[in-house]
């Protein structure tokens, strides 16, 4: 360890954040979510709208829910249905919609097997996430995998066919991971929306069509420049277990995932928001897809000198979540991000020493950090020097995963040179300072040092706080980014429903085995499975 | 340095009279001679002589990135120039609270939000938040302002609503994020619903972000507008003293202003 940190402290850290996660996992083991059973829809197969263009998991879900059924689970009523009148989920979801069947009439057929009757979709798309993990390791492995820092950069055109021109030019020019930003509203959107996108604002919605264009785009880009080009996208808002279930059938690589970012800055209900967290991330670890936290996002509304040790909590509380759903370290893209105030003095050895701490306490999670927004003003070329003192402290520091400032930011969404000349500045500094870190040591109780440990002693004492509070009563009182939500407030709530104690989910149940979960953590393996 | 002819004028690098302008751009054509000059000519349409081509890029695909530097032929005439600009004195934090103790005698409600799909918060955090930006305090710290930030993607009609119920005395708008000028339509929709519900005269109603001027907003039916570097205090001292001069028209007893 570079900073010389307080091992024990890191330990005391994890290990309130382990408390923290636990308490959480009560509560998120005895609900399930509207979306966390449209994913199971989803991954039965059932895809399309409805004629007046509503997804039909949406459709489906929604009959359920009023009907009072969800409580055993949505797949407990399809297996029932397929069991009876040999129709496909699919089949089944069209003859739901157009209310020629009705889910509640369906009983439990006679030998209790009816969720025999759903095991070869269950296995079919199971089957066919492990081959996505099976390509992308081919692809790695035949192409590499890429110098860290990777260079992640964005596009939002809103037009997919534009988005994917524009990904292939910034692959050419050198970067390594595309995000597809998505229009800005969509969090908020309870489904999911179909088909192609070619008028989208501020981006363009993810739909999995558009996962579909892309990933082709980018493969193909991947034959041309010998370089194994990754896709992201965001589960975060209110479907966040059915993008990661796109995602995981359309072999994205990354995806945003925060335990808490819908909670905080999309004001979504918190019980809704950690239970789908954890079935989405299932899913993610699943399909072997690098997550991506959003804790640079306290810092956009938030002091980076003041709130840096509200980023190392918010760290340590996502690393707990995600194991709980099963990510290795290997998948927990933990983020952070450089926006202390470039006016301070010694700002930079601040950043250093946060940049650093996180790599230390989290030696084997691909940190994704995140370039200058709050301080971008449109003086571009202030702008493109900012970036470049990003880069080197992204490079010195071993991050892995860089998401690449624009020097417009807080002017446009990114033009096709704002990208390229990203890229020039990362691969600049990048190979000017490649081995800086290695050859620089840290002066013993220097600023660097001693800021990383004060930071930690901070960190320290809010989780003690808030393992005492329980997390969702501290985040009623505002300790992440100022903002203060409360257990019963906020968007969603509607759609979160108790399980029963014959709740079935084949996928959560099937993902937890394989991902190897202990049953504590894998609230639908603890009753008998029906399979003979 | 020799006078510069306020009638005529032009762009300065390094000499008076100059012209030299730095231009950069892409051309959606791939890289080569002819995109090189296809650069060079268009920029001679643009109105420039002397056009050198300092720096081509393949962008990959069929993209290629110019900068350019060139002589911009034509001059502006700033005499005849009129920019409308917020009329306001500026003030500091104490002062503002002083003003409004003293003239006004109540605390002024304001309740903000970064209305439609934008969900950049970044702007109105600035002017409304506690911890304010750039050192200042933000409205939540003024004893004297009662400020209500509603957060992003707040609904026009939310917005009206939340006014109406905390008995409004400003509006504050963000638009940070847009694309297609969605953030046009969608503040000209709130002065629609401010006037349907027949409370527009009773706010002072401001818009703020980037790309906001204090022309635009007047176009669009908003009392100010205010751009880029804007710092709390401004927001402020603008609010308080627009309430003054409306208290004063519609009260004109209230006595003489210093």
């Amino acid at each position: 360890m570079k900073l010389d940190l307080d091992v024990k402290r890191i330990d005391r850290c994890r290990e309130c954040a382990n408390d923290i996660a636990d308490q959480i996992m009560e509560q998120v083991r005895s609900v399930t979510t509207t979306t966390c059973e449209r994913t199971v829809l989803r991954l039965l197969g059932v895809d399309g709208v409805d004629r007046a263009g509503v997804p039909l998991p949406n459709v489906v879900v929604d009959m359920a829910h009023r009907a009072g059924l969800l409580a055993n689970g949505i797949a407990t009523y399809v297996a029932r249905v397929v069991a009876s009148t040999g129709l496909s989920p699919q089949q089944a979801a069209e003859k739901i919609a157009c209310r020629q069947l009705d889910l509640a009439s369906f009983g439990p057929v006679p030998g209790d097997c009816d969720r025999s009757a759903v095991s070869g979709a269950v296995t079919a798309s199971l089957d066919r996430i492990r081959e996505n993990v099976a390509r992308r390791r081919e692809y790695l492995s035949k192409l590499g995998p890429g110098t860290e820092p990777l260079l992640y950069v964005i596009v939002a055109t809103g037009n997919i066919y534009e988005d994917v021109e524009q990904a292939q030019s910034a692959a050419k020019a050198g970067a390594d991971i595309i995000a597809v930003i998505r229009s800005t509203a969509q969090s908020l959107l309870d489904y999911v929306p179909y088909g192609a996108t070619t008028e989208g604002y501020g981006g363009t919605f993810a739909t999995q069509e558009n996962f579909r264009i892309m990933r082709r785009g980018l493969d193909s880009v991947s034959a041309e420049t010998g370089r194994y080009i990754r896709l992201v996208n965001y589960c975060s808002g209110l479907c966040m277990p059915e993008i990661a279930a796109m995602g995981a059938l359309e072999r994205l690589d990354m995806m945003l995932n925060d335990s808490m970012y819908g909670i905080l800055f999309r004001d979504i209900n918190m019980k809704r928001t950690f239970a789908d967290q954890y079935f989405s991330r299932m899913i993610n670890a699943y399909a072997g897809i690098i997550i991506n936290t959003g804790e640079d996002n306290y810092l956009t509304t938030a002091d980076a000198y003041e709130e840096a040790h509200t980023v190392l909590a918010s760290q340590f509380i996502n690393e707990a979540l995600a194991h709980r759903s099963g990510l290795p370290d290997s998948q927990i893209g933990l983020g952070h991000a450089f926006e202390m105030n470039p006016e301070m003095k010694d700002g930079f050895l601040y950043e250093v020493a946060q940049a650093q701490m996180a790599r230390d306490i989290f030696p084997n999670a691909p940190l994704k950090y995140m370039p200058p927004t709050k301080y971008m003003t449109g003086d571009i070329f202030r702008g493109y020097l900012l970036n470049g003192m990003f880069n080197l402290a992204g490079v010195m520091t071993g991050q892995s995963i860089q998401l690449l400032g624009m020097l417009t930011e807080a002017i446009h969404t990114p033009h096709v040179h704002d990208r390229y000349m990203a890229i020039k500045n990362a691969k600049y500094v990048f190979s000017n300072a490649r081995h800086l870190g290695e050859d620089i040591i840290f002066k013993p109780d220097g600023i660097i040092q001693q800021r990383a440990a004060q930071v930690l002693d901070d960190t320290a004492r809010m989780l003690d706080y808030v393992r005492d509070r329980g997390l969702m009563k501290a985040m009623g009182e505002g300790i992440f980014a100022g903002i203060a939500r409360t257990a019963d407030g906020g968007r969603g709530l509607d759609g979160v429903v108790a399980r029963s104690d014959n709740y079935w989910n084949p996928f959560e149940e099937a993902m937890s085995e394989q991902l190897g979960l202990a049953a504590s953590d894998n609230p639908s393996r603890r009753r008998a499975s029906c399979r003979k | 340095m020799p006078q510069v002819d306020l009638k005529n004028v032009k762009p300065y690098g390094d000499t008076l009279d100059d012209g030299r302008v730095q231009l950069s751009f892409s051309l959606p054509i791939r890289y080569g001679p002819e995109a090189k000059e296809a650069a060079r000519q268009l920029v001679i349409q643009m109105g420039m002589e002397n056009v050198d081509v300092v720096s081509t890029h393949d962008l990959g695909g069929h993209f290629t990135y110019f900068v350019v530097y060139a002589k911009c032929t034509h001059s502006v005439d700033v005499t005849s120039l009129r920019v409308p600009t917020v009329q306001v004195e500026q003030m500091d934090f104490f002062k503002i609270n002083d003003l409004i103790r003293d003239k006004l005698g109540r605390r002024i409600v304001v309740v903000a939000a970064c209305t439609g799909s934008d969900a950049h918060t970044v702007g109105i955090d600035a002017i409304i938040n506690m911890k304010g930006y750039a050192g200042e305090y933000g409205l939540e710290r003024y004893p004297w302002f009662r400020a209500l930030n509603l957060g992003a993607q707040v609904p026009n009609e939310t917005l009206v609503a939340k006014a109406i119920e905390a008995d409004a005395d400003a509006i504050l708008v963000s638009q940070v994020v847009t694309q297609k000028n969605v953030h046009i339509s969608n503040m000209t929709r709130l002065v629609d619903l401010l006037e349907a519900e027949g409370v527009r005269d009773d706010v002072v109603l401001v818009a703020g972000g980037p790309r906001i001027t204090h022309e635009l907003a007047l176009e669009l039916g908003y009392d100010a507008g205010f751009g880029p570097g804007t710092l709390p205090s401004h927001v402020a001292a603008y609010i308080a003293q627009e309430m003054i001069r409306k208290e004063h028209r519609t009260s004109p007893d209230l006595g003489e202003e210093r």
